[in-house]
């Protein structure tokens, strides 16, 4: 189930906001419809994305897939272990599986993001091919 | 993450409610909604490499050639030479266009020297089938029985210990590209040592009817070899590694025989067949380009499209994948032929990020012999 406490894209991205910090992850619907992830592209620390912004790729054996920023900042941590290992994305991708840690921008705003409920409805909507 | 594709009017096979029961993923597939994975494509994998996997092939076409002149008609319509196969052996072909290019890649199955089973790609068939009827001459008849067979591939080093248990005869001692009707789980079958994955294995053809009886009996039966269901992601990257083409990536109607590495299956000294002065005029003037194996140096898998550099001219991906077998992104190219020698670097392009490749001998994955 997706954690209450994550903001949500339509793209299936997870951002979870802690102060000034936000740290980004795909959803475990994102990790389900990939299969299993055998390659993780992430940026550099010190990278700036707007938000909606393209930082990196994650591929399965048979596809491959943008990640987008839900919000705005500054790359500040990068998840060494998932690039490594990006299996564990596809194990736990709420947790141990998460992406980037932003430093997020004075303007950066995650309330027009999707909550859990919001999101949960919309894959659905997605799967019923709407 | 992208968006899921408009919904269509697909085709089943007979065992799309089995697939449903035990939880595979559907995907279009040539217009087929076939299961892309039920547990996963690696797991799957290493199940047909170290034990034994099934995979629903029904999809797959059937073309009977039949009556006295079937031998003549398919010795003009396909480059390998039909009058070396014997009764019950199986050759690997082709229809090719004039200019030696490939309308599809195929399997001949000589039932009797007037009676011939050619299977052919899915998403080929109606055009298989116009194209062969339309040039066959003299008295043979081509028919489209893909709707009488059903298609189970039981692939892996212990396929022959498990189909043996349900079959009669036992099909342990068919040679490799061999068939013969069989038995299985009392249905009547056709069963061929063939298959997609570079591993011992064995196709069972059936009446569609039979089909789910027969997956399900071999799934009970096959848990002391620890059978497992497999979907096309694991038909792809086991065909991958064992550099076996798959038509619309590696090999289609823009690509001649010579250039996919498949010389081997060209017999210009049989006579006349479709293709052959073209693919001649190409061998003396020499082979432009040609479908090579490589594997990445740098991070990232190259995939189908994918644009590729020589030192000798621009290539082209054909297929790439990870390599669950060797874990590292692996994949084929057509390059220049003057590029195309093992051990060769070239760069690909993936999503507009230069990254390095280097040419290796293929097939990636070989089996141990027995």
């Amino acid at each position: 189930m997706n954690p209450d406490d994550l903001k949500y894209t339509r793209s299936h991205e997870w951002v979870r906001v802690d102060g000034e910090l936000g740290t980004i992850g795909i959803t475990d619907h994102a990790q389900k419809q990939l299969g299993e992830i055998v390659y993780l592209e992430l940026p550099e620390v010190g990278h700036v994305y707007n938000a909606n912004e393209e930082f990196g790729t994650v591929e399965s054996v048979k596809a491959v897939s943008e990640l987008f920023t839900p919000v705005a900042g500054e790359v500040v941590e990068v998840n060494k272990a998932a690039v490594t290992e990006p299996g564990i994305i596809n194990d736990d991708p709420f947790g141990d599986g998460w992406l980037v840690r932003l430093k997020l921008s004075s303007d950066a705003d995650a309330d027009g993001l999707l909550s859990a409920d919001d999101y949960e409805k919309y894959v659905r909507e997605e799967e019923q091919g709407a | 993450m992208g968006a899921p594709a408009a919904a269509a009017v697909l085709k089943r096979t007979p065992l799309y409610a089995l697939h449903k029961e035990l939880g595979a993923r559907m995907v279009d597939f040539g217009g087929w909604e076939m299961p892309v994975q039920y547990a996963g494509i690696l797991e799957e994998h290493r199940a047909v490499r170290e034990r034994v996997g099934l995979f629903d092939v029904s999809h797959m076409g059937e073309l009977d050639v039949v009556g006295p002149d079937s031998l003549a008609a398919l010795q003009a319509l396909t480059p390998n030479d039909v009058s070396k196969l014997e009764d019950g052996r199986i050759h690997y072909s082709a229809f090719l266009t004039e200019r030696g290019t490939f309308v599809d890649d195929l399997l001949v199955y000589r039932r009797a020297a007037d009676s011939y089973l050619v299977v052919v790609n899915a998403s080929n068939t109606p055009k298989d089938f116009d194209w062969a009827r339309e040039r066959a001459t003299g008295q043979v008849r081509v028919a489209d029985r893909s709707a009488d067979y059903a298609l189970i591939a039981v692939q892996g080093p212990k396929s022959a210990a498990l189909l043996s248990r349900l079959s009669k005869p036992d099909p342990s001692d068919l040679p490799y590209y061999g068939f013969r009707d069989t038995e299985v789980a009392g249905a009547k079958t056709l069963v061929s040592r063939t298959g997609y994955t570079g591993e011992d294995g064995f196709e069972v053809y059936c009446r569609p009817e039979d089909a789910d009886r027969i997956f399900r009996r071999l799934l009970e039966e096959g848990q002391r070899e620890g059978v497992a269901p497999c979907g096309l992601g694991a038909r792809d990257t086991l065909r991958l590694e064992a550099k076996m083409a798959l038509y619309g990536n590696d090999i289609d109607d823009t690509v001649t025989a010579y250039e996919a590495d498949l010389g081997w299956i060209v017999k210009p000294a049989k006579g006349d067949f479709l293709g052959r002065e073209a693919l001649l005029a190409q061998k003396a003037a020499g082979v432009p380009r040609k479908l090579v194996g490589f594997e990445m140096s740098d991070r990232g898998i190259a995939r189908h499209g994918y644009p590729a550099k020589t030192a000798e001219g621009p290539g082209v991906v054909t297929s790439g994948t990870h390599s669950p077998t060797l874990g590292k992104p692996i994949g084929l190219a057509l390059l220049p032929s003057a590029a195309s020698g093992v051990g060769t670097e070239f760069e690909v392009e993936i999503r507009g990020r230069a990254a390095a490749a280097r040419v290796v001998p293929t097939p990636f994955y070989k089996r141990p012999s027995r």
